[in-house]
This record gives structure tokens, C-alpha cells and sequence, in this order.
């Protein structure tokens, strides 16, 4: 059975919102999309992309590309152990920084929880300042910590260890809130004092959630530590900005494959622990 | 853990009788205790070596030598040695206001708010511009990186390699190597956050994709609809709530790197950042802070907003 243009057009005319929007909403659509596009159009010819620039552009891209094929090969150990202390050094930053931020963050998470903190008041003012916390960007705070602290890899730690600081109180306090009160009132009826209602119906439920936490947002690090030196705050980042800096763009193509390397292997390690300790539990997002 | 070892130990010495049952009973618990005490040290030691390792890779207990304040020098643990120095560092950021001259010292305090605010500007668009560029790449390539989309496999490994290199690569090495080729400006900003976008878009995208009804889509088919026909009507609806929303929160970062990326010279706000440092404007800095801050606070909860809207019309349809 097929529809006749007259039938289409019968149709059109009985139910016309099934075939369009209303007028109003077209218009509205239409407005936002000639917004948009004009903000586009805006935007191109304000940040100058004329097609000579992306033509030269391109070409020199091509030049850096080239210096991809063949990867450079560090061929004495004591270039490639100066790659390797910085590789290592971004991990020792992302670890330690995910354990300071943690070890501040987990007192600060009881007190931002419901059902531990009974004042509403103080709650919402250790939330809000959790916001403030996660607000910092990491790279500004490394700025501010190597003015104190001098060069090197410590002012990458502390960096992410207050910007993580705000994050994991929340997901901490999140994760205490998401607990079962049972447990809880099993250790009340014992006679259990709040420490040790917290200690033995608390602690079991939220550690693996805190575990699971800890494993993501170390990943996480990992990825923004390889950034920290940039700004001169150690790790793999010092090297490799050193590196475009000098233009040796063969030896930059290979720190930036082995950083993605060691993206991998730390996503792929932390896949295994998380589940050999937590099993598939699919609850911390 | 041990609880529910116990558990069901106790479960088993009730099916059976007597004194064999509990001494069975104490067997299976004292291999169970062993069992996590090893565990645990296990676990512990891991640990202690991980830590001690980056520890001393990270220079975490160096011990360094400062200038005391009569002028003697001492060795001292570079952490509280550092103290004095970072609250020295952050009052001296610290604008003197006075309550008489307030409207003067806000003045003196942002002097270069013409400047700073049309670098604002900027610094939105650039993340504006890139957010878009990233969705169009993410969007495009999501398709063929999605494994029930993809026309075969050696498509979907080269676009999902693609997509890994693009966001495991920092944006901040993206624009040193734009800032190379395109010259210093927004655009190599644009450029580098772009694709950094494209990368974690792709992948959210893809996923999003892979989650999909696929009846619509046979639906679309039966009625004689073509491959793009289905696409359009039969997988766009379904996935363009979720797109929407990791687009919004997409572009939330994207401000936030934005507003340090001109660090490296690709355009927005960073760049005053290296300005203020280099000249030591130390109130500069702090003006700086708070109006990356309020704007990414503002930003956030905009979005935020948008985003609870975008996925009530979901919850509506």
C-alpha cells in the first residue's frame, strides 16, 4: 500500500504538528543555530584562521609528523636514564599526590556526610568549601608551590594533592552517605560507641568504594602529572617541553610515546587490582 | 570479609555434629586469619616500597639547606623549610584594601581589567571554538569507533588508536606543538584543545553509540530507509541527550584548560599569568586567580543547570 501525495497532503492538513514544529519554536531553533554559527564565523575571523596560515601551518605539521618515522632510539643508557627518572618521577608524583590529597581528604569527607554530620549548617559550608577546593586548577597551584618550594617534582606533589583534596572529599562523603544504616544499628544494639560504629559498620562498606576511588583519580593523575613540568614542576613534562623547546622533534615523538605507554600499562595495572580487590563492583562512578 | 568467612564456616559446623565439626571450624578460621594477615602484610609492604620509592624519586623528605634569619645557613626538611616561603609568597599576593579607599584600591588592584577582561573573552571562546571542533571530530569519528557502527575492524582499530593518542596526549603538549606550527595565538589554543575534545568525545561518544536500541534503526530500515536515513532517525534521537550532556561538561573543562593554556602561548588568559610572574605583579596574580575562579565557578553552574534540563527532556520523551 502506498501513500498518495494527495493522502500526504490530507494528512499534512489534519495533524500539521506530526510534519513540523510550530512557528514559534522554528523560530526559536532557527535563531539559536544563526547564533551559533554567527559566534563561529565570529571566532574564525577573530583568532585569524585565513587559509595561508592553516596552509603553512599544515606543512610545518607535516615536518613535525615526519620526525616520527623512524622513532628515535636512545642509544646510551645515560640519555634513556634521565627518560626513565622522568617517567618515574611523574609516577612518584601522581602516587604521592593521590595519597596526600587522600590522607587530608578522608577526615574531611566525614564532615561533609549526612548521616554523620547531624548539623546541616556546618555540612553545607564544608561542601561548598570542597567546590572551592576542586575550582583550583592544578597547573596554577603548581605555579604558586614552585615559588615556595623550588624546582623539581615536590611542587608537582602538593599541587595535585590540594586539588584532589576537594574532589575526594566529595566522593568520599558521597560514598559514606551511600552506606547502609544497618550495620550501624547492629554495632548501636552491641553497645558500640559512634567510633566504633563508624570504625566496624562504616569503614567495611565505604573501603572498597574509597579503594576503587583512589585506583581512578591515581589514573587521572598520571595523565595530568605528565603535564606539571611544563611549568617546571618535575616529571616526564620538564624533559619533553625541554625537548619541542630545542626542536628535537624525534626525541619528543618518543617521550610522548612513552608516556603513552606508561598511560596504559597504569590503566591496565590498576584494572587488574581494582578487580582482584573490589571484584566487579560497578558502584564508584 | 572475615565476617562472611566466619559466616559460612559457622553455617558448615552446624550442618555437622560435634567436637571434629568445630575443630573443623577452628581450622578453616585460623587459615582464613592467616590468609588475610598475609594479605595484609603482603599489601603492606607493597606499599611501604611503593612509597619509599616515590618518595625518593619525588624528593619528598630532601633535606635542604636555607638561610636562617641571622643570616646563618641550616639544613632543614625542604617541606617546612617551604612553609614560610609559600604563606610569604601568598600574603604578597594579598592586595592592601582599605575600607575609606576601597573604590581606588579595586581600581589599583585589577589596573589592567580592559586587558584582562577582553582576555576573558577570549579564553571563552577558545574553549567556545574548540568544544565544537572537538564535537564535530568526536561525532564523526564516534561512528566508525562504535564496534556495532564500525564497517569493519581495521577502521575501528585505526579511529580508536586515533582516539587514544589524541586524549592521552595532554592539551598542553598539543599547543607547544601547534604554537610551533601555527604561531603563538588562539588558534594553535583552539587547535590543541580541539583535539584533545575529539579524543575524550570520540570515546564517550562511541560508547554512548555502542549503547544503543537497535531496533529504531531496523525500524528505519523496513520502512526503506537508507544507512543515513537510519543513522539520522533511527540513532541520532536516542543518543543526542547523553551527547548534549557530555558536550556541556566537555566544555566546562575546556574552559578551565583554556584559561591556562596561554601559558605556552596559545591565547587566553595563561599568558598574563608568565606576564604577572615575570614582572613580579605580585597582586596581580591573586586578580588573575579570582577571575578564573569566578568565572569557572559561573561557568560550571550554568552548565550545570542546563545539563539537569537536558536530562529532564530525556526522562520527558
Amino acid at each position: 500500500m502506498t501513500l498518495t501525495a494527495k493522502e500526504i497532503a490530507a494528512a499534512k492538513e489534519r495533524v500539521p504538528l506530526a510534519f513540523q514544529a510550530p512557528l514559534p519554536v522554528r523560530l526559536r531553533r532557527a535563531a539559536l543555530w544563526a547564533g551559533f554559527i554567527g559566534l563561529f564565523c565570529y571566532c574564525l575571523w577573530a583568532f585569524d584562521f585565513s587559509p595561508e596560515r592553516i596552509w603553512t601551518g599544515l606543512g610545518r605539521l607535516g615536518t613535525v609528523l615526519s620526525f616520527m618515522f623512524p622513532p628515535h632510539v636512545w642509544d646510551n643508557w645515560r640519555d634513556f636514564s634521565e627518560v626513565l627518572n622522568g617517567l618515574g618521577e611523574t609516577l612518584a608524583i601522581a602516587f604521592l599526590g593521590t595519597l596526600l590529597g587522600a590522607i587530608v581528604a578522608f577526615p574531611l569527607s566525614f564532615l561533609g556526610a549526612k548521616n554523620i554530620n547531624r548539623f546541616s549548617l556546618l555540612r553545607q559550608t564544608t561542601r561548598r568549601g570542597y567546590d572551592v577546593i576542586r575550582a583550583f586548577e592544578t597547573l596554577i597551584l603548581a605555579l604558586i608551590f614552585i615559588r615556595a618550594f623550588g624546582l623539581g617534582p615536590l611542587p608537582g606533589i602538593l599541587a595535585i594533592a590540594v586539588s584532589e583534596i576537594g574532589t575526594f572529599a566529595k566522593l568520599f562523603s558521597e560514598a559514606i552517605e551511600n552506606t547502609s544504616k544497618k550495620p550501624v544499628d547492629g554495632v548501636k544494639a552491641s553497645g558500640g560507641s559512634r567510633l566504633q560504629q563508624i570504625r566496624y559498620a562504616i569503614a567495611p562498606q565505604v573501603n572498597p568504594v574509597i579503594l576503587s576511588i583512589l585506583l581512578y583519580n591515581f589514573e587521572s593523575n598520571v595523565r595530568s602529572g605528565t603535564i606539571l613540568g611544563i611549568v617546571g614542576a618535575g616529571g616526564i613534562g620538564f624533559l619533553l617541553s625541554d625537548r619541542i623547546a630545542a626542536y628535537k622533534w624525534d626525541e619528543a615523538w618518543s617521550i610522548i610515546f612513552l608516556i603513552i605507554a606508561m598511560v596504559y600499562l597504569i590503566d591496565y595495572l590498576s584494572g587488574l587490582i581494582r578487580q582482584r580487590i573490589i571484584g566487579k563492583w560497578d558502584g564508584a562512578k | 570479609m572475615t565476617m562472611s568467612a566466619d559466616l559460612s564456616a559457622g553455617a558448615a559446623a552446624a550442618s555437622g555434629s560435634g567436637a571434629d565439626t568445630l575443630a573443623e571450624f577452628e581450622r578453616a578460621y585460623a587459615a582464613q586469619r592467616r590468609r588475610s594477615l598475609r594479605n595484609w602484610t603482603l599489601g603492606t609492604t607493597l606499599f611501604l616500597i611503593l612509597f619509599a620509592l616515590s618518595s625518593w624519586l619525588g624528593d619528598f623528605f630532601k633535606v635542604t639547606q636555607i638561610t636562617l634569619p641571622d643570616g646563618s645557613r641550616d639544613w632543614r626538611w625542604i617541606i617546612p623549610a617551604g612553609l614560610p616561603r609559600l604563606g610569604e609568597y601568598i600574603s604578597q599576593t594579598i592586595p592592601t584594601l582599605h575600607w575609606d579607599t576601597l573604590g581606588s584600591d579595586l581600581a589599583n588592584w585589577f589596573w589592567r581589567w580592559k586587558i584582562w577582561m577582553n582576555l576573558l573573552f577570549e579564553t571563552i571562546l577558545i574553549a567556545f571554538m574548540a568544544t565544537v571542533f572537538g564535537v564535530i571530530g568526536g561525532f564523526l569519528l564516534s561512528f566508525p569507533a562504535a564496534r556495532n557502527l564500525a564497517p569493519n575492524t581495521w577502521v575501528l582499530w585505526i579511529t580508536r588508536r586515533y582516539l587514544e593518542i589524541a586524549r592521552t596526549v595532554p592539551e598542553l603538549v598539543w599547543a607547544l606543538i601547534f604554537v610551533f606550527c601555527f604561531s603563538v595565538g588562539p588558534m594553535a589554543g583552539v587547535l590543541a584543545i580541539g583535539l584533545h575534545a575529539t579524543g575524550a568525545l570520540g570515546k564517550l561518544y562511541s560508547e554512548v553509540n555502542e549503547n544503543i536500541d537497535m531496533r529504531p534503526l531496523e525500524g528505519v530500515k523496513a520502512a526503506g530507509g537508507s544507512w543515513f536515513d537510519q543513522i539520522r532517525y533511527g540513532a541520532v534521537p536516542q543518543v543526542l541527550p547523553n551527547i548534549l550532556s557530555y558536550t556541556l561538561l566537555r566544555f566546562e573543562i575546556n574552559v578551565r584548560a583554556s584559561s591556562i593554556i596561554g601559558y605556552v602561548g596559545a591565547g587566553g588568559l595563561g599568558q598574563e599569568f608568565r606576564t604577572a610572574m615575570s614582572f613580579q605583579e605580585y597582586t596581580d596574580l591573586s586578580a588573575l586567580f579570582i577571575i578564573i575562579f569566578v568565572t569557572v565557578v559561573i561557568i560550571d553552574y550554568g552548565s550545570e543547570k542546563l545539563r539537569h534540563r537536558v536530562i529532564g527532556l530525556e526522562e520527558r520523551v
